[in-house]
């Protein structure tokens, strides 16, 4: 057997489910909250109570048109809600307020950034729909209590094509989804918190097959890292049923983080037949094309296209571009410095060096950290040379614990560089005369030690030291 | 004791002479009280307010934002309903009453909140003084399916009320209320109306709010009203009658004056005779009876025109598809999870449901639910559900063609048979669905229809059945007006 004849091929397509950042639920009036005591955040609408009818939270239809717009969909005038019809005790109307036939909208596509280049992938339908609520498994001993808060909350579910075909590409779709849905402000994308959830469908075919094989479905993946390891596991499990001559079942794949393992959650003979029709108590939803249209020209300027901006319009490197705009809020907290201190790529230095580490250490976001115009001051303060890079760096960590200016800690603390002569003569004079060996040495021929004194210098003017007068003086004084 | 007076007669006397706005709805409970404890019980009630409670839920009208109904009688007068005392139906939610909708599933279940309709009523000044019996879920057509016993028809206690609101009709046809509220998914209004002698009216989908309805198949719902007169009945829809945003399906549009066209008489108006509807098959003395009524409109300058509506026969096989379809996924939220009857002992999530369903739902609301899940299931769907779409909209663009011919009304009967004998169709469910032949059409065209009693036979009230375009209430209304005073003087 030649090598490759029975390579085998992923193919993975990812169903996102979106939760929208409103702040009350689909079909009521409930605060979306999360995190409140169970059950506070409901009314006889999300509670399914006899007599209670759903109405739209337009506001909701408002996200999901800007991200089905965003990823390049068709949005359709007319959309239909159906019922999708299952129990389950988190289910409180015994059925989902879902889109099925007629969803928002379809045919969309995406450029996923890989690192071999850009690969395009199909996007077959955005819907929107109502979530469940939550079955709580350990607060009641031997039994199970429901937390209906979560009922009603919005949701978007976002249906790729197959078009997938390893882990890491997976991986790099949905990363740059959220990227995409974080610009737009549609929703929070917390992973943890289950606003942004995966399921993925996943098969495998012979190399240059277009047929495809038996899916499976894998749920409850809920980090970016455990989308690649579980979609690897099954691609993985599936290879060696087919390498061993065995048929790759249709059932549903629970992603065990723990174990970084699969295990089937239910089979096909037990699988639900939905029973969907179009919902009785909603209208059809239209939205006017002229309201699409007005939406598409309100779109946020996406990640891709701030990206090649940047580059060009501040001229900075493909790298800093890409850290730059890897949300909306560093990009556009970059932007105001670099306005602010009319220097893009000092601001870009700044942002991405200094204030990103600096952020990291505190594990605060940009938002919360020193104003754009704050940043800029002490730019300023380093370009014209009042103080150091070295003390800069110093002062910006001051400002972020302090909310102090850059210029009040300057002058507070007698950061200022100083380039008085007679200051400068002294420090260089001290540190000369304490290492008399260097110096002979130095006049020897060993030239490398200027920088020893240079640093001994700035250490003693504990870093005022105007570095280009002190090196001026050491030069002079270390003249044979 | 005597019968309760008419509305408008007790929002007089209310308004004027002072005293209890509360006498009329207190010997109202008297006459209820009476007639469940007499040999024969009416079982009209599931539910009597004790008098206490009455004044209770009564709304201040600061909540209600409706369109352009309006709760007063007038600038100066009292509100539309002052004092008045109503019956309302079991699936209505509402404060001081359990809310059961004659189901055992629902035993005790109290709403936390209240129906628009009921909210409206109260701020109009009606009173409720109790909740009536139905079929349960409002799936029947004599009111014998009640899980709590059937109700008895007042002209004849060895006959039912008709259904689903036979408790309703038979409160406003023993003369214990003036009016009362039901609900027509399928004629459940205008048939026990016509099988008690009373007036029954199923509004334009859309007019009124569902808000706090139990869904028994929501796109064929709404919400209606019984009076003893024409007037009894618009009145009462007036009251309740408006846009709600709690409601998606209920129109944005302003309430007219129902009574408005009251004393233009019928004349030049065009009535359609839909000849589907007076088939040979037809009992005669119904027959007959619609046929001279009629006659009468005829007589008072009316153009009698027959038309066809060919898709009528279809319409009763299109509906028990469709309404056992969202019946079965509107009471899928009986599960005895949250409230209602749980069964006890069940031992997994799966044996909670089907022990409680089991339980709890009677033999037909198993039997539509069973109907339903089927005619919804993956390999049924287009064959059955969307099968009956189709029937749907061609039974609604007969209609559309009749008006576009220049009809303004159509006259058919309500009931292709007077009372009949309790127990006689219970062991056959497709000669009880029949009784529904002539009141389905409404409901799967949204059109609104009203029933009024054209006479009798034995003693049996006949009733025959106006229908109008959508939204056209005060000219069916006023119609209904000229052939009730008609009739009065004909006898
Ligand atoms: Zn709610």
């Amino acid at each position: 057997m030649s090598a490759g004849a029975g390579a085998l091929e992923a193919v993975i397509g990812l169903e996102v489910h979106i939760q929208l950042r409103t702040e009350r639920k689909l079909f009521c009036g409930d605060s979306t909250r999360f995190g409140d005591a169970p059950n506070t955040n409901v009314c006889p609408v999300c509670l399914g109570l006899p007599g209670a009818l759903p109405t739209m939270n337009g506001h909701a239809v408002t996200l999901a048109v800007r991200a089905a717009l965003a990823f390049d969909c068709e949005v359709h005038e007319t959309s239909v809600f159906a019922r999708k019809n299952y129990f389950y005790p988190d289910l409180p109307k015994g059925y989902q307020i879902s889109q099925f036939e007629q969803p928002l909208a379809t045919t969309g596509q995406f450029r996923v950034r890989l690192p071999d280049g850009e690969k395009v992938v199909r996007v077959r339908r955005m819907h929107m729909e109502e979530d469940a609520g939550k079955s709580l498994h350990d607060r009641v001993p031997g039994g199970t209590a429901v937390d209906l808060n979560r009922a009603g909350t919005p949701l978007v579910e976002m249906v790729s094509e197959p078009d997938l075909r390893t882990p890491e590409e997976a991986r790099a779709y949905l990363q740059q989804v959220k990227q995409i849905l974080e610009y737009l402000d549609v929703s929070d994308c917390n992973m943890e918190e289950g606003s942004l959830r995966v399921d993925a469908n996943v098969s495998v075919r012979p190399v240059g097959s277009q047929a495809l094989g038996t899916k499976t479905e894998l749920k409850n993946m809920n980090s970016f890292s455990g989308v690649e390891k579980a979609i690897a596991a099954e691609v993985r499990r599936q290879s060696e049923i087919v390498a061993g001559g065995g048929r790759v079942e249709h059932i549903t794949l629970l992603w065990d983080d723990a174990r970084g393992e699969v295990r089937p959650m239910r089979s096909k003979e037990e699988s639900h037949d939905y029973r969907y029709f179009p919902e009785p108590d909603l209208p059809p939803l239209v939205i006017p094309v002229a309201e699409i249209e007005a939406a598409r020209g309100e779109l946020p300027e996406l990640p891709h296209t701030r990206r090649e901006r940047f580059g060009r319009e501040y001229a900075l490197p493909t790298y800093d571009a890409e850290v730059l705009t890897s949300t909306r809020g560093l990009a556009d907290y970059f932007e105001a410095v670099a306005r602010a201190a009319d220097d893009p790529k000092q601001a870009s230095n700044w942002v991405m060096g200094p204030l990103l580490a600096a952020l990291k250490e505190r594990g605060i976001e940009v938002g919360s950290s020193v104003a754009p115009a704050a940043l800029a001051e002490l730019i300023a303060l380093v370009r014209d040379a009042t103080i150091s890079q070295n003390v800069g760096k110093e002062v910006l960590r001051k400002m972020l614990d302090s909310g102090r200016s850059a210029k009040e800690i300057v002058e507070e603390e007698g950061l200022a560089q100083v380039r008085d002569a007679g200051q400068l003569e002294g420090w260089v004079d001290a540190v000369l005369a304490a290492h008399a060996d260097e110096v002979a040495r130095f006049r020897t021929g060993e030239k490398k030690l200027q920088g020893f004194f240079m640093g001994e210098v700035m250490k003693s003017s504990r870093g005022k030291a105007d570095p280009g007068e002190v090196a001026r003086l050491l030069a002079r004084k270390l003249a044979p | 004791m005597s019968e309760s007076p008419g509305v408008r007669e007790i929002v007089g006397a209310v308004g004027t002479a002072g005293g209890d706005p509360l006498r009329f709805a207190n010997a109202a409970l008297d006459r209820a009280r009476r007639a469940e404890s007499e040999d024969t019980p009416l079982h009209a009630f599931l539910a009597l307010a004790d008098s206490a409670a009455m004044g209770g839920g009564a709304a201040t009208g600061d909540d209600l934002d409706g369109g352009g109904r309006s709760g007063k009688g007038g600038p100066k007068g009292p509100p539309l309903l002052a004092g008045v005392p109503v019956a309302v139906k079991d699936n209505l939610c509402a404060f001081d009453f359990p809310t059961t909708c004659a189901s055992r599933i629902l035993e005790g279940y109290v709403s936390p909140y209240e129906a628009t309709v009921v909210r409206r009523l109260r701020s109009a000044g009606g009173v409720i003084v109790g909740k009536t019996n139905m079929d349960e879920f409002a799936m029947g057509s004599s009111t014998e399916n009640s899980g709590f016993g059937p109700t008895r028809n007042p002209r004849d206690r060895s006959r039912v009320p008709g259904g689903s609101s036979g408790g309703s009709a038979a409160a406003v046809a023993a003369g214990i209320v003036p009016c009362a509220l039901g609900s027509d998914t399928g004629g459940s209004v205008r048939q026990p109306a016509s099988l008690c002698g009373v007036v029954g009216i199923k509004p334009t989908y859309g007019r009124v709010s569902r808000y706090g309805l139990v869904a028994y198949a929501s796109s064929l719902d709404q919400v209606g009203t019984i009076g003893r007169t024409v007037e009894d009945a618009a009145l009462l829809l007036q009251a309740i009658a408006g846009h709600d945003p709690r409601d998606a399906t209920s129109a944005p549009l302003p309430v007219p004056d129902f009574l408005g066209a009251r004393g233009r008489g019928v004349r030049g108006l065009t009535v359609g005779l839909p000849r589907e509807y007076f088939a040979k098959e037809l009992d005669p003395a119904v027959q007959r009876l619609c046929r001279e009524a009629l006659g009468r409109l005829e007589e008072a300058g009316a153009v009698v025109r027959e038309v066809s509506l060919p898709h009528t026969k279809f319409a009763v096989p299109a509906y028990y598809i469709l309404a056992p379809a969202e019946a079965s996924s509107n009471l899928a939220r009986f599960d005895g999870v949250r409230y209602g009857s749980r069964a006890p002992g069940a031992d997994s999530a799966r044996a909670v449901y089907e022990e409680t369903r089991t339980r709890g739902f009677g033999a037909e609301v198993v039997r539509r639910i069973m109907l339903g899940t089927f005619a919804l299931s993956a390999g049924y769907y287009e064959a059955y559900y969307g099968r009956a779409q189709r029937v749907r909209s061609l039974v609604a663009s007969d209609f559309g063609r009749v008006w576009a011919e220049g009809v303004d009304l159509l006259f058919t009967p309500t009931s292709p048979t007077p009372a009949f004998p309790l127990g006689e169709r219970t062991d056959d469910p497709v000669s009880m669905y029949l009784s529904d032949i002539f009141t389905v059409t409404a409901n799967l065209a949204g059109i609104p229809g009203l029933s009024l009693p054209v006479g009798a036979v034995d003693g049996l009230p006949v009733g025959g059945q106006f229908l109008a375009p959508m939204w056209e209430e005060p000219k069916m209304i006023g119609a209904a007006l000229a052939l009730e005073s008609l009739l009065e003087e004909a006898r």
